[in-house]
């Protein structure tokens, strides 16, 4: 189990930042991630693994309308 | 060229740092124009723009006065960085009347080149009183210090022709159509309290009139009760220092960073510049946030056909002049040309359509189930020519759809017009009647607070039923967003003090996506900073959008990115460098808080503005109906078991309905108390002594409202 923005959420072998944006349908481009507060740039989202655990963040950041 | 009137001359005030230090008064019964000094009390605590507007309108009217009272006015001001031309989204102008549809103060803020014009032909504000006994329009020509009142019967109606018209009457030739800009209504506000004002920027390279709108609350309804079809200021000579700044290099400076980051990085952000702000639409759909039937559901599959790919790809022109004011970067005033008219007065006519934004693509296609991009268009384009404020009338068509889709209302009663979820013809004959002024279409445009009245008495609808769907708060149609898993921004909308529009505050993602408000206490802080942070927008004459639909790369890296600290410090570098003093982001806050507290103060003195007005119907807090309730089952059976430790496998479908509809309403009434607290009020939501006196704003006329009320 990880928390993703302080809710649990199921955890499965092999997920990366980018996989776990698309299981949450988190579609919208202009956010920033978090894992255990470290700051993922997008270019690595394809690449950072997510641990068993993790605490990750995906602060969408649209405050307008 | 109609009769004139009244002709009258002056010397147009030379503007200092931000300021011209007049205003203009004209009064429509008697035809007196005067010229009124900005005070450094009114500098000091109203700022500019919409500060100075409710200020006057306060002293213009009493308790008793209505919308169509003659004493109600319109006011409009631009505020002191109005119309410099270094940064973007610096052309915003505010206006302030009694509403037709709320009975208490409007604000909305219009692009457009009206405002700057003004303030360069020597007018901080505007003030227009009194009525008509016929159809005038007002001139004013900035550069030789002279007003016009002209009759004004001949002219055509509508906005586009209207506009068209007058541009070319007042420009002495083609390149002179720049510096001419003029407001007016259509036919539609003339039948409705929905009507609007477009305010006109002329586009060069289209070789058309294109319009921005002030559009909430009926200032376009107002407009015509007073006879006034038109309002047209020219000015030559527009150049970035006619603000006369203190600090022109900071502005400069300034300017130029934001240029670069909007150059850089908007097309890796949200692309405004290539589809402007109907970029959202399939993001709310994805996030479950987009108004759909009536705001029953977030979003639909059919939401695909009315993307933003699609309107870039099909419809909308690229690459030409899209900033409202000059200077705008952010250029996000899109349009569709040569579009082919396919049903009312202007059928087989090809025009250019101002849009569509966010709202409108929301509003007249997902919240009327309407997802054809060609008939939002058309929709879009009659909204604006007849002068109906989209917002309103796409939330009011939705809510009569779903009375008629729920048996409230017959085929017949409304006068035959077959107005179910997914019929575009009909909308667009609904528009045609309030245009005409004839069937249905007069009683649609009364906005939904009348017809849940109208629907009730006539027509033996359940009143109950009709609350909960109905989504007007205080008489204001909602924005289109919808808003039900966001505790924070049922608030923000049903708090805001002119009704339920978005411009106080957008949590949504905050709160409902992010999880960064989760206490009543954060809610609150974030509903106490974020509107009084957005009402100095229209303090000082900015558009919003530049502040957050772009952010710079390490926003980040900063412990508020929500606030995005490099933009308000932008704000208040640019709020310095034009006026001379030294303000900080507090006090930026502080001037803001200023003019909200005065303006909920106002609603008081209105007789709106308490609790009882805060209220929400239950459609914007939880699932009214079984459908609503089935289409998130999941969530609101796993919210039982959490919140309320309740089985939901013991429960029936009503049961599980109630119990929800219990602890929503419960939390929504905690959360009153928690932002009535952190903004300073009263349990019954009236400011303090107390907290006025902290800010500066315990003025004799203030107290002696709320006394009777502590
Ligand atoms: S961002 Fe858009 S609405 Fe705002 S000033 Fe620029 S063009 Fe106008």
């Amino acid at each position: 189990m990880i928390k993703v923005n302080t809710e649990d959420y199921p955890w499965h072998a092999g997920m990366t930042v980018r996989a776990l944006l698309d299981e949450k349908l988190f579609t919208f481009r202009h956010i920033i991630v978090r894992v255990n507060g470290e700051f993922v740039p997008e270019e690595d989202y394809v690449s950072t693994m997510i641990q068993d655990g993790d605490d990750v963040m995906v602060l969408h950041l649209m405050a307008g309308g | 060229m109609g009769t004139i009137i009244k002709d009258y001359s002056y010397t147009p005030a030379k503007i200092k740092h931000g300021y011209s230090g007049k205003s203009l008064y004209i009064n429509l019964s008697d035809l007196r124009i005067e010229q009124k000094e900005i005070t450094e009390f009114m500098k000091e605590k109203f700022t500019g723009g919409k500060g100075f507007d409710l200020w006057y309108l306060w002293h213009a009217v009493t308790p008793e006065t209505r919308w169509d009272s003659p004493e109600n006015e319109i006011v409009m001001s631009v505020g002191p960085l109005g119309g410099i031309t270094q940064y973007a989204g610096t052309g915003k102008t505010l206006l302030c009347s009694i509403s037709p549809l709320t009975d208490i103060p409007i604000d909305s803020n219009v692009g457009g080149y009206f405002g700057p014009l003004l303030k360069f032909s020597g007018w901080d504000a505007f003030e227009l009183q009194g009525k008509s006994d016929r159809e005038i329009l007002i001139f004013i020509d900035g550069n030789n210090g002279r007003i016009q009142i002209e009759e004004a019967g001949e002219y055509p109606e509508d906005s586009h022709l209207l506009a068209e018209a007058l541009t070319k009457k007042f420009a002495e030739d083609e390149d002179d159509m720049v510096n001419v800009s003029v407001v007016c209504s259509g036919s539609g506000a003339k039948h409705s309290y929905m009507g609007m004002l477009n305010f006109s920027f002329y586009d060069p390279r289209r070789k058309v009139c294109r319009f921005k709108q002030a559009a909430r609350g009926g200032l376009g309804t107002i407009m015509h009760d007073k006879k006034v079809k038109a309002l047209v200021v020219k000015y030559r000579g527009v150049k970035p220092n006619l603000n006369d700044p203190a600090d022109i290099a900071t502005i400069n400076k300034v300017g130029v960073k934001y240029h670069k980051e909007m150059h850089d990085l908007d097309q890796k952000q949200n692309k405004m510049r290539q589809i402007g702000t109907a970029n959202t639409v399939m993001i709310m759909s994805q996030y479950d946030l987009l108004p759909t039937r009536n705001f029953q559901t977030g979003g639909d599959p059919e939401t695909v056909k009315i993307s933003p790919q699609v309107f870039i790809n099909e419809w909308l022109t690229q690459g030409l002049h899209d900033g409202c004011w000059y200077g705008c970067t952010m250029a996000c005033a899109k349009c569709a040309d040569h579009f082919l008219i396919t049903t009312g007065p202007y059928a087989g006519q090809r025009v250019t359509v101002d849009g569509p934004e966010y709202e409108c693509a929301a509003g007249l296609g997902a919240n009327l189930g309407v997802f054809d991009p060609q008939a939002i268009l058309e929709e879009n384009f009659y909204c604006d020519t007849y002068g109906i404020d989209l917002i309103s009338f796409a939330t009011c068509t939705a809510f009569i759809m779903e009375c008629h889709q729920r048996g409230q209302i017959t085929k017949e009663q409304m006068g035959g017009l077959d107005l179910r979820f997914g019929n575009s013809h009909a909308v667009l004959e609904l528009l045609h009647q309030m245009s005409r002024g004839e069937g249905f279409g007069r009683i649609a445009g009364l906005g939904v607070r009348n017809l849940k009245r109208v629907f009730v008495e006539k027509f033996g609808a359940d009143p109950k039923l009709l609350q909960d769907i109905g989504m007007e708060v205080k008489g204001l149609e909602y924005a289109e967003y919808a808003h039900k898993e966001s505790l924070a921004q049922q608030g923000g909308f049903a708090m805001a003090t002119k009704g339920p529009q978005h411009d106080e505050a957008w949590l949504i993602f905050m709160d409902m996506v992010n999880k960064q408000i989760p206490t009543f206490e954060d809610k609150a802080n974030a509903l106490y900073y974020f509107p009084m942070f957005r009402t100095w927008f229209g303090l000082v004459g900015l558009c919003k959008l530049p502040w957050n639909d772009i952010v710079p790369t390490d926003n980040h890296k900063t412990d508020s990115p929500a606030k995005v600290p490099e933009h308000v410090q932008n704000y208040v570098d640019l709020f310095n460098a034009v006026t001379g003093k030294n303000i900080d982001k507090e006090e930026l806050i502080v001037q803001s808080e200023r003019v909200y507290q005065f303006q909920r103060v106002f609603s008081v003195r209105m007789g709106k503005g308490e609790r009882k007005d805060d209220y929400a119907p239950y459609r914007s807090m939880g699932p009214v109906t079984r459908e609503e309730y089935l289409s998130r089952q999941e969530l609101y059976d796993k919210q039982l078991r959490e919140f309320q430790k309740l089985d939901p496998e013991t429960m029936d479908l009503d049961e599980k309905i109630a119990a929800t509809r219990r602890y929503r309403e419960d939390q929504y009434e905690q959360l009153l108390d928690a932002v009535y607290r952190r903004r300073g009020w009263t349990e019954n939501g009236i400011p303090t002594p107390e907290r006025l006196k902290a800010i500066g704003m315990d003025l004799p006329e203030l107290l002696e409202v709320i006394e009777p009320k502590l």
